[in-house]
């Protein structure tokens, strides 16, 4: 019996472990199927009349949603306790950080051809290209860092570095409101989300550390407050 | 006899026979640009008339025109939409027929013209314009209408008219983007009334000899090729004549953005992005901007001695 049991159990851990390996895999699929459809598009002749502009406007827009889910990891598990999606976050990230690669890369290959004075001057002199510039430099970094080895190197300074990814949020905002000749909903929009879920955030740790002062000063010195 | 003869003075008996038509409309041009002188540049009034002849097809350039397609849609006309693909694909309710333009302001010849009335005093001609878009694409367009400055003639601004103020027409019914506020609307621009009387300035009705599309500002729209594409204001009902000079819609919304004259011009960038460069639909790698976009022969003098960055 006991020796069947732990056959069990490791039974139990391998079909986990593969279910999790799928499961990747198949988030993987899902974020990068539409740069495959792009990709399709621009070899089919489906972009439109101006296809640069489209790729960059596509590209864009795909970073953006991966930013969202990946800040919206935390606050829908602390909603719904659904904990197993916190394992997907860091690929969320990463999806965010390919798309704005691929972003920034259409714009100074495709669209600038590689007209290196060109992009150094957007970057220094044009404050809406800067702060989107900035952007992708912090999600290079949070990538760069996103390895279980750089988590161990790092400590509890990881957690520090990598709440860049609220002013990465919030310079993307920016730029995609800015990147509109009037104030136009969709990035409202987004940016409103980005707000939200920095919110709820804070909203957690507030709480998160009233109680536990809660719990050091006794139920005496809390009440009042109540 | 229609409204605007009635207006000009002009009896039954005197109304040019077809033939006659060219050669009476090339006094006409002269007789304009005396009158004119007035009020334009020196250099505009003087030996305008001789230069009449020479100035049809003028600014013609010879790249290949963009493809119908691409013209057709891919706009930018907030009245229906801030896609580009939305005035092509939202324009279906929009009604052109009846059109009316009223004329108001600082002119003799003021009222309300039927669009048959205005065209019907102009042979139509055809006119190959580069188009710069502010937001730095570009393409070739071939145009089919008449010169500004034979409607203006045939409008007599008043001697202490300056500009010249256009505004679109407001549908919300009809127009999906007006629905939404995208724009202050009804959209206005204007121009300088010299820079109206440029010979290069243009109404057009047609592109590739068929009737302006809706996307396209049917059935009357304003063309001036030295400007950013904004200024081309599409679908006018109304053009004043004024003192002062207009309130042009972007510069309304974003005043450090875009700028009344609205010339293109490479060394005065957009603050979100440069103008040195353009890319050409349909072209893949960018091609530079040319100053007032390759018209500066024709209208520079318009300009001499301005501040094209303070003034942009």
């Amino acid at each position: 019996m006991p020796a069947g049991a732990a056959a069990q159990r490791a039974g139990g851990r391998e079909r986990a472990k593969r279910w999790r390996r799928v499961s990747h895999l198949a988030l993987w699929g899902l974020s990068l199927a539409p740069a495959v459809v792009t990709l399709v598009h621009t070899f089919t002749d489906r972009l439109g009349v101006n296809p640069i502009e489209t790729l960059t406007n596509r590209t864009g827009w795909w970073a953006i949603l991966h930013l969202v889910l990946t800040l919206a990891v935390t606050p829908v598990r602390r909603l719904t306790g659904w904990h197993w999606l916190v394992r997907y976050r860091r690929q969320l990230g990463l999806g965010a950080f390919v798309y704005a690669s691929l972003h920034l890369g259409v714009y100074a290959f495709l669209d600038l051809g590689l007209d290196l004075s060109h992009l150094v001057e957007d970057v220094l002199e044009r404050p809406f290209m800067t702060i989107g510039f900035a952007a992708w430099l912090i999600l290079l970094v949070l990538a760069v860092t996103s390895t279980n080895g750089w988590i161990r190197r790092l400590g509890r300074r990881w957690t520090t570095l990598h709440r860049l990814v609220y002013v990465a949020a919030g310079l993307v905002s920016l730029h995609f409101v800015w990147g509109k000749k009037t104030l136009q909903a969709e990035p409202l929009v987004f940016a409103g989300v980005f707000a939200l879920l920095l919110g709820a955030r804070a909203l957690f740790s507030w709480r998160r550390r009233r109680a536990q002062k809660g719990q050091g000063a006794g139920r005496r010195e809390a009440a009042p407050l109540a | 006899m229609s409204t605007l003869n009635r207006l000009l003075k002009v009896p039954e008996s005197e109304i040019t026979p077809e033939e006659l038509y060219l050669s009476r409309r090339t006094f006409m041009r002269a007789a304009a640009a005396v009158a004119v002188g007035t009020v334009a540049t020196a250099a505009l009034g003087q030996g305008a008339g001789d230069a009449v002849d020479e100035l049809l097809g003028l600014g013609d350039t010879d790249e290949t025109p963009t493809d119908y397609e691409a013209i057709t849609t891919y706009n930018n006309f907030y009245e229906f939409g801030y896609d580009k693909a939305d005035p092509s694909r939202l324009s279906g309710d929009f009604v052109t027929e009846p059109w009316s333009i009223a004329v108001e302001g600082l002119a003799e010849n003021t009222g309300t013209f039927s669009l048959e009335e205005i065209v019907g005093q102009f042979e139509v001609e055809r006119r190959v314009y580069r188009l710069r878009c502010v937001e730095a694409w570009s393409m070739v367009i071939p145009w089919n209408g008449f010169m500004l400055r034979d409607l203006v003639t045939l409008l007599v601004p008043k001697p202490e008219a300056r500009f010249v103020r256009f505004e679109a027409v407001y549908r919300p019914e009809q127009m999906p983007g007006q629905r939404r506020n995208l724009l202050p609307f009804p959209y206005v621009e204007g121009l300088r009334l010299d820079e109206a009387m440029n010979p290069l300035a243009f109404m057009a009705t047609g592109i590739y000899d068929k009737p302006l599309k809706n996307a396209n500002g049917a059935p009357i729209r304003l063309v001036v090729p030295w400007k950013y594409g904004f200024k081309s204001i599409k679908s006018v009902v109304k053009i004043g004549f004024t003192a002062e000079q207009p309130q042009n819609t972007w510069n309304v919304v974003a005043p450090h953005e875009y700028g009344f004259y609205a010339n293109v011009n490479p060394n005065v960038d957009h603050p979100r992005w440069s103008q040195r460069t353009e890319r050409r639909i349909g072209e893949f790698r960018r091609r530079d901007t040319l100053m007032f976009n390759g018209y500066g022969e024709l209208v520079e003098d318009l300009y001499a001695g301005m501040d094209l960055v303070r003034d942009f």
